[in-house]
Parts: structure tokens; sequence; C-alpha cells
């Protein structure tokens, strides 16, 4: 990015933020589907931007035109978008979505199920959902909001999510509110592709539970427009991703 | 011919041991009043299939379930389901069937075709395989001349014993409409389930020629000959959404989840709600 566009009041949320709108950055005119606040914020700012074929939903069912705020309800329907037609969308590969884990190794295999022994689970989470049909049939990247040696395990206790070493279709990124990671190594393992202003490739090191490729030179991540944090101001007028998201300390 | 029975009525022909689905996704449009019909009834080791919410938690927390097939149990605004967490962290649920959710959809649309499974890639590699090792895969018999045929999951075929979705309308006869955003896999269940018990509640029973007073032909993906009872239901998916009737009672789902967290918290949310008829129910309801 040209430095004379950085804008050095860009906040925490708002360089993670423009991480995921840029996990969609090349994606073109398919189902843009973020699940969670931040997410949902990254796709409709790549859709705002660099994106603008790029189709996204309001959650419920149905595709929306133009800008929508998050929690916004006044909007310009394009499409009906019921599960089932999620379903085909997705097993027709047409779609890339950012979502959560509470558990992922090195290879992207993720776990929303449940943690602990699946047959009787010291904590049931949401089960798998549709994980397992996602990371097989489209690209899935994820948005962990604490990074920390709990979510990236060695061995994840179900896999929901997978990764390169199952036939996983394809992690793009992994944002968290440390760094941006990736899989572009030549065995697909996770490698650490840039760090958050103030945070230093050892805090990520140490924050994560595996073995992390750490190429020479790690970058910052970069800041956000000027343009681009006014375009985040209207999709998030309230600001909940400050909440999300909180400043350093 | 006029099917119009009664929630306890349509409950009084199930029994224990019997395959169940129920419709809705999560706390959406779930047939909540047959829910509580079961949970008044004696029935005991039933299978449940569904994308669970809150019919999954209460019937566990009632020691209804002895097999759940499931892709999820969530609350949506609130995601974690508390019974049900209870349930699986002490293991009271003694047989579970974890699938991906396009393979639920795909085991229901494979019993209503009458096919004994229809081929897919989702589940393929995840910890569906490992905790449902019966699952089986299929070669690909049109694999492309020096390819290999590629090896797709065959999910089995789920057949019924029991249907229960809730929809907006109904006529007498069991032609039902939705009106809301999405019929989720509601027809599915009915097609999947032998004739018999497929029951369909609904907001509001009107004549055949008033369907289309609210909503387009579209709505209208329930026809008579999938169902055998109707049940008129004011307000029998709450505390789930109905959309356009309304929207789910957020301030009693988290009293619910709230209660559910504590024996003597659900034991006084039990005796308020729970312990009479579907009347006495919308009754306590009212009176919040």
């Amino acid at each position: 990015m040209p430095a004379d566009t950085a804008n050095s009041t860009s906040r925490l949320a708002d360089i993670v933020a423009v991480a995921c709108a840029e996990a969609f950055r090349g994606d073109g005119e398919i189902f843009g589907s973020g699940m969670g606040t931040m997410p949902m914020l990254g796709a409709r700012l790549a859709r705002a931007t660099f994106e603008p074929d790029m189709m996204v939903s309001d959650g419920v069912a149905f595709f929306v035109d133009g800008d929508l705020p998050i929690g916004a309800t006044d909007k310009t329907i394009e499409g009906w978008i019921p599960f089932r037609s999620v379903f085909d969308t997705l097993w027709g590969g047409r779609r890339h979505v950012m979502m959560g884990a509470s558990q992922m190794d090195r290879h992207g295999n993720s776990n929303i199920s449940n943690i602990g022994d699946w047959k009787q689970p010291k904590a049931q989470l949401l089960g798998v959902r549709g994980g397992p049909g996602n990371t097989i049939n489209h690209d899935v990247s994820y948005w962990i909001p604490k990074h920390s040696s709990r979510v990236f395990v060695e061995q994840v206790d179900m896999v929901s999510g997978i990764g390169s070493d199952r036939g996983g279709h394809g992690i793009p990124c992994v944002i968290t509110n440390m760094a941006v990671l990736d899989f572009d190594t030549p065995d697909r393992t996770m490698r650490l592709r840039s760090v958050h202003p103030g945070v230093s490739v050892d805090d990520v090191v140490e924050a994560t539970g595996f073995e992390l490729t750490v190429p020479s030179d790690v970058p910052t991540s970069r800041e956000a427009t000027g343009d681009e944090l006014a375009v985040l101001d209207r999709l998030d007028p309230n600001g909940l991703r400050y909440r999300e998201v909180p400043d350093p300390e | 011919m006029n099917k119009l029975t009664t929630v306890d009525d349509a409950v009084a022909t199930l029994e224990s041991g019997m395959t169940l689905g129920i419709g809705g996704w999560g706390s959406r449009r779930k047939p909540m009043s047959l829910v509580r019909a079961i949970l008044r009834s004696d029935l005991t080791d039933l299978t449940i299939v569904t994308y669970g919410g809150p019919d999954v938690g209460l019937l566990c927390a009632a020691g209804k379930v002895r097999k759940l097939v499931y892709g999820f149990v969530t609350l949506d605004s609130i995601p974690l389901e508390p019974h049900f967490r209870a349930a699986r962290q002490g293991g009271t649920i003694p047989e579970l069937v974890e699938y991906d959710e396009g393979m639920l959809q795909w085991a229901l649309y494979a019993g209503s075709l009458r096919l004994p499974f229809l081929p897919t890639r989702a589940g393929l590699g995840s910890g569906v395989m490992d905790v449902n090792p019966d699952l089986k895969t299929v070669a690909s018999p049109y694999a492309a001349p020096g390819e290999d045929a590629e090896e797709l999951l065959a999910v089995p075929a789920i057949r019924l014993d029991a249907a229960f979705v809730h929809m907006n309308r109904a006529d007498a006869r069991g032609n039902a409409q939705f009106l809301g955003p999405d019929i989720y896999f509601d027809d599915l269940y009915l097609g999947a389930c032998e004739t018999g018990r497929r029951f369909v509640s609904c907001e509001k029973v009107v004549p055949t020629e008033n369907l289309l007073d609210e909503g387009t032909f579209h709505t209208l993906r329930i026809n008579r000959s999938m169902v055998d009872g109707v049940i008129e239901s004011p307000n029998g998916a709450h505390f789930t959404s109905c959309e356009p009737d309304y929207d789910r009672d957020e301030a009693f789902q988290k009293d619910y989840a709230t209660a559910a967290k504590d024996p003597e918290s659900w034991a006084a949310f039990e005796s308020t709600y729970l312990a009479g008829s579907e009347a006495d129910y919308q009754e306590a309801v009212r009176a919040r």
C-alpha cells in the first residue's frame, strides 16, 4: 500500500477489519460470507471498495445490494438465499466464508464442535455445523479474536473444518487480534504472514501452541486508508469493531 | 377431508422408541407446542432428528431422548443451548449422530425420495467420519478414462416415524404455507416420514381460497398429500421466531437459558410454564 495514503488514526480494530476484507480480494462475483461482526464487516468492506461484484447477505435469507451497515434493517434486496440455496451455492463452490474456530492446528483443521473427548466432552460447543461441507467445497478463512495457545493447538479435539492434510479446499488466511497467518509453505502448514502494529514476532510465536513457520522478514499488517476508514464508519456506525477488538493497553 | 386435530391428540399417536423429525432451524419456527405436548406425555427413548434449538434442549432435559441426529444445537442469539450442553457434558444422551448440516439435508432428502443414500463431498476428511464409523463411501461410476474414480460420502437415508413442523398458515386439509424468509427443511421432514404421523401445526387455519391472501403461490411448498394432521396453534412456535407473525421472544429465551443453568431456577421455570396444558403455557407467557 502506498505510504501516502496510510492514515495514522487507524486503530487495531480498523487494521483487523482491513485484513478481513483483504481475505476476499480477488474473489469476484461469488458469495462472500462472514460469520460474526468482524468477518461480516470485512466482507462488506471488500465489496464497498475493491470487490464490487462480490455478493453479501444480511445473515438472514437475502442478498443485499449496496452498503449494509451492521445491524441495519433498511436494505435493498437483490436476491433470496434461504439455507437450501446457501447449501447449493457452497456445494457449487461459489462462496468464500470467514468464520470462527475454538481450536486450530498447523494444517488448518478447525474445531467448533466440542472440547475434550467427543463421547462426553468437557465443553459442548456448537457441533460441526456446516464446517465439513464448507471446507471441502470452497475457500474458508478464519477470524480468531483472541490469539492464544488454547486456540492454536497441536491437535484439535474434533475436526469440524478440514485443513490442508485432510483434503481441504483452501484457507486463504487466518486473521487474529495479533497477526495474519496463511498456509503459503511447501507442506501447506501455517505461516506468519504479518504482525499487527505493536505486536512482535516473538509475541505471536509464544501465543501459538505449535511450530509456526516464520519468514526472515515479517511485514507489519497494513493500516486502513482514509477512504477505508470512512467506509468502515459508514458500515459500522456504532463502532462494534472497537468492542470486539479493543485498543491495546 | 378435515385433518384438524390437537397437539395432545397428535402426540398421543406416538410411541416410545420412535424416530421423530422436528422442523425449523435453531431457535426459528420450531413446533414448540408439539414439543411441549411431548414433555407432558410419558413417551421415552425417542430418536430426534433436527437442526437443533430449544426443542432438543427441552427434550434432553426431560430425559426423552435416546438418540440424537444433529448438525448443531443453538439458540441463535444465544449460541450455546444450556440443556444440550449439560446433557452432552453429563453423557446422558445414549446415542449421537453428529453430521454436517448439508449431510442432514441429504439424509432427509434421500429418505423423502425413497433412495438408500445420496452422495456428497461434505463430511469427507472431517471428524464426522471418525465419530460415525458406519458411514460408507462410494466410488463415482463416471470417472473419466485414465482418471481415478472420485470417492464420495454416501449419506444414508433417514426415515421418520413422525414429523412435526410449524407453519404460518394451513388449510384444514393440510396445504400449508410459510410466510417468513425461509422454509428451512420442513418439507423434507414431511417427505421422509411414514404416512400417518405427519403433523403441521400453524398460527392460523384458513379456508383454502384464502391461502393466497397473505403470500404468493411460491409459499405453498407443503401440499396435503404430505400431511396427516393439522393443528391450529397460535403462538405455537413461542419462544422461537415465526416471522412475520412474531419475532423470537428474546427476553423469554434469555430467562429460559438462565434458568436452565441452575436446577432450582429450572424447577421454578418448569412449574411456571411447563406444568400445565398448552393453554396454561400461553396464559403464563401473557402474564409475564
